[in-house]
């Protein structure tokens, strides 16, 4: 038997004078294999086509559609309505700034994170388009691709404790990234150097190891033993730093 | 109304666009990207296969140059390619994979000895030298005769797509993201920037920018059926087409893909057939043998595409609330093969249908994929009809493809394209100043103000948007889909004129305000079903069938009449894209020949009196 799906959305739109936040309830048919992709698609497009939300590749890679639904972070693409009970509630992520409805702005926060972690293989080589590549075990290859497969979706900060209290906290989708470049022989940057960059509140000593973050990932990175292993070196560096004849 | 200021303006921000904007930087222009969404979402990063370059490191590889993948993309291209750009396009692809390596991306690399691969479904041995170690290593792709394609694991789109934004953020290029572009601004002669609205606030806003560059990948969109991003909807093209002046290079050849999944339209991987799935219809009857008896499921994409669509149009497809489709049956291939083999197939299945496809049938139907046309450009990227814009990646028609492309040359296209057209962006600017004439640029504002105003106050009509743009998918779908013939295809121009008619009187029914998703919608669709009628018109003027546009009518590829390229332009108020028609190449490597599949007659170039 085909159910009938209750969903309870979170309406506001900051651009609009007289928008005050509340909840619209809508009610669908379930059909087979029916996301909430489908799903919202068909809310807008026969019930009311001001609805905001965010899709993209709309198939698991490219983070755009992350919210909460009933209560978790995920992403809304891959997430089917079979597997929800028949009233289901949808919110915009926490953290980030509310664009209206569904939707918020990742794209600043991610960007400006980049920025912070100097997000870039640093080298003093110049790149000679005569020369073969540098070579490179393929094991660590494809260790640097384990961690790179973050897609920014934004789930873990959105779910992690100290980002509520601390806006300026770099999250898990932050000390990944570094972590990535860690562990990658062309970039030469120092341990030191990295600490000058997370070795702070805002980055791996603000985080409290709740491990929301690693729960919530759709890609399921392996957040918790990156956080753990920064948070090792970070220690490590910041005991050195301690020592006056061991300073740089 | 904010005004921004620029050297470099890339429409996009997805690999071709960043590609670009990175030569221009790293030669101290100011650069601003615009970006539908934030750039790491682009539709490049979904590319899973990867990027093809000669570089010939694996034992498969070996002995592969740029002259085996030049002969290899000009068969793939039907020789519809300008064998000039294939040319530079090949030399350059290995010096692009070793930059990307420079910059930071972790391909998979060569590991030596021995080990074990599938071909068909049987098991091979190969052998990889010692001295080749930790080079880039590759893989087989459909079309090439060496094994050609780097890669990242099944993330290649994806790494490649972060590696150029880092690249990006280190030289300062700035990226505005969620901004959609409404119009170019031009005299007639030049481009000076564009119309662009904020999909945050709602607002509209001009970019000034000595070069403007169209980078907005592929217009899969204007299709219901497609395995692109929902931002790919040829944004880019419409405003490129609207100038009146540029014109739009081979339309009407579009790639289908047989296997993307229903309702969402998310590929399964060729693989499937390879290893020995079956397509099945409603009564569960396996129909390809009837119609393929030697080859089957096996036959190249365009054949079982069109297999499958004629199947469906016998009645004999299985319906469903989202259409017909088929079914891909792979339940026999084993719990162990599957989550080996096709891990990702059955993840897909798993995360996205909620189906084991081990147990289950996988529904299926034939996906709009990849757009061969886009903006006509030269070699350089400078697109034909005004100074100032180029163009480059899925966007252009550079013309590489030609009629088919090739796995995994569109991902490499996007990086190489990227720098060969960035270097002459480059030139460009150091020789060419602009003036921008104000009154000229607050016409062009003023236009989308006053569309923006109309939709909202309903004073041109109260079309549906959805409606109005279900009555193009139809059309489309029906008439210039995988299968085309002269009757079906005149049906089709005639709706889409009239579906033209009406998506210019479409009125919203939400208030507008913000980032309104219905306004964005309501101002781009007279711009999607204009390029769904360049496909359409250009697809029914071409009577002969080459690379992926197969006429039943004229099955036959016509190198007398047709080694030539479309060229669609759009004359302001006209009803019809104006077409023209350019020769495919210039210059010659190698003359027309077999493609190597698909059969189908040839009427030879020599015919010609």
């Amino acid at each position: 038997m085909a159910r009938n799906l209750t969903f309870s959305i979170f309406r506001y739109n900051p651009q609009d004078p007289i928008s005050v936040p509340h909840t619209d309830t809508f009610v669908l048919d379930e059909t087979n294999h029916m996301t909430l992709f489908i799903a919202l698609n068909r809310i807008r497009e026969e019930q009311d086509p001001g609805l905001q939300f965010d899709f993209c590749c709309r198939a698991g890679i490219c983070g755009a559609c992350a919210m909460v639904v009933n209560g978790r972070p995920g992403l809304a693409c891959h997430t089917k309505t079979k597997d929800l009970p028949d009233a289901i509630t949808l919110m915009p992520l926490p953290f980030f700034t509310l664009v209206g409805d569904l939707s918020v702005d990742t794209g600043t926060w991610f960007r400006n994170m980049a920025q912070r972690v100097r997000s870039w293989v640093h080298t003093d080589k110049d790149f000679d388009p005569k020369a073969l590549e540098e070579r490179m075990d393929n094991a660590v290859a494809e260790e640097i691709y384990e961690l790179e497969r973050c897609i920014e979706c934004g789930c873990c900060v959105a779910a992690c404790g100290t980002a509520i209290m601390r806006p300026d906290f770099l999250g898990a989708a932050g000390l990944n990234r570094l972590a990535r470049f860690v562990l990658d022989p062309r970039d030469k940057r120092t341990e030191q150097d990295y600490f000058d960059i997370v070795g702070n509140d805002q980055g791996i000593f603000g985080c409290m190891g709740l491990l929301a973050c690693e729960d919530v990932c759709p890609k399921h990175l392996p957040l918790q033993d990156q956080l753990g292993m920064l948070r090792w070196k970070m220690g490590w560096a910041g005991i050195m730093n301690l020592l006056p004849w061991k300073r740089k | 109304m904010q005004t921004f200021q620029t050297d470099l303006l890339c429409i996009g921000a997805g690999l071709a666009g960043e590609r670009v904007a990175i030569e221009a930087a790293a030669a101290g222009f100011d650069v601003t990207c615009l970006s539908l969404v934030p750039a790491r979402r682009s539709h490049s990063s979904a590319a899973q296969g990867g990027m093809q370059a000669a570089l010939g490191n694996c034992a498969m590889g070996e002995g592969d140059s740029p002259d085996v993948h030049f002969e290899d993309t000009v068969k793939g291209s039907d020789w519809g390619c300008d064998q000039e750009v294939a040319r530079l396009f090949c030399d350059n692809a290995p010096i692009a994979m070793r930059q990307l390596a420079a910059w930071g991306v972790p391909w998979n690399r060569v590991v030596p000895g021995k080990s074990t691969y599938f071909k068909g479904g049987k098991l091979f041995e190969k052998e990889e030298k010692q001295e080749k170690e930790g080079l880039i290593t590759a893989r087989a792709f459909g079309g090439t005769a060496k094994w050609r394609t780097c890669y990242t694991s099944d993330g290649t789109g994806h790494t490649v797509l972060y590696t150029m934004d880092n690249r990006a953020v280190q030289l300062g290029v700035a990226v505005h993201d969620k901004i959609e572009a409404l119009s170019l601004i031009h005299d007639g002669e030049n481009c000076l920037g564009a119309v662009v609205r904020c999909l945050k606030t709602g607002e509209l806003r001009v970019y000034l920018a000595r070069v403007t560059l169209i980078a907005t990948g592929g217009f899969g969109r204007i299709y219901r059926e497609s395995t692109n991003a929902v931002i790919n909807d040829g944004g880019g093209l419409i405003i490129a087409l609207d100038t009146g002046v540029v014109p739009l290079g081979n339309m009407e050849a579009v790639q289908f893909h047989p296997t993307g999944i229903v309702p969402t339209d998310i590929l399964v991987t060729e693989g499937c057939r390879g290893d020995g799935g079956t397509l099945l219809d409603k009564n569960e009857h396996r129909f390809m043998p009837d119609y393929e008896p030697d080859k089957a499921e096996l036959a190249s994409r365009d054949v079982v595409s069109r297999w499958m669509t004629h199947h469906m149009r016998q009645g004999l497809g299985v319906p469903s609330p989202y259409g017909d489709h088929l079914w891909l049956d792979i339940r026999h291939l084993g719990c162990h093969h599957l989550a080996t083999k096709l891990r990702e197939v059955d993840e897909i299945c798993k995360n996205f249908l909620g189906i084991d496809p081990a147990v289950n049938l996988i529904p299926v139907r034939p996906t709009q994929h990849y757009s061969m046309g886009g903006v006509r450009t030269d070699k350089d990227g400078l697109a034909y009809g005004l100074k100032g814009l180029f163009s480059a990646g899925e966007a252009a028609c550079w013309d590489m493809h030609g009629f088919n492309r090739l796995g995994g040359n569109s991902l490499a296209e996007t990086v190489v394209a990227g720098m060969i057209v960035g270097a002459k962006v480059v030139e460009y600017l150091r020789n060419h100043q602009v003036s921008y004439p104000t009154g000229l640029i607050r016409d062009f504002a003023a236009q989308q103000q006053d569309r923006t105003k109309r939709l909202i106050s309903k004073a041109d009509g109260k079309e549906n948007v959805f409606t109005v743009r279900n009555a193009m998918y139809d059309a489309l779908m029906h008439g210039a889909g995988i299968f085309r013939n002269a009757k079906d295809l005149e049906a089709c121009v005639q709706t889409l004129q009239e579906v033209h008619e009406r998506a210019n009187k479409i009125g919203l029914r939400s208030n507008g305000r913000g980032a309104n998703p219905e306004l964005a919608l309501a101002l781009r669709l007279p711009g999607m079903v204009r390029l769904a009628l360049c496909v359409a018109q250009g697809a029914l003027q071409r009577t002969e069938s080459r690379g992926s546009h197969a006429r039943e009518d004229y099955p036959e590829r016509n190198d007398r009449d047709w080694l030539v390229r479309t060229l669609a332009t759009w004359q302001p108020g006209a009803p019809l894209p104006t077409l023209n028609y350019e020769p495919v190449s210039q210059v010659w490597s190698i003359p027309p020949g077999e493609r190597g599949y698909g059969g189908g007659k040839i009427i030879p170039a020599e015919t010609k009196e």
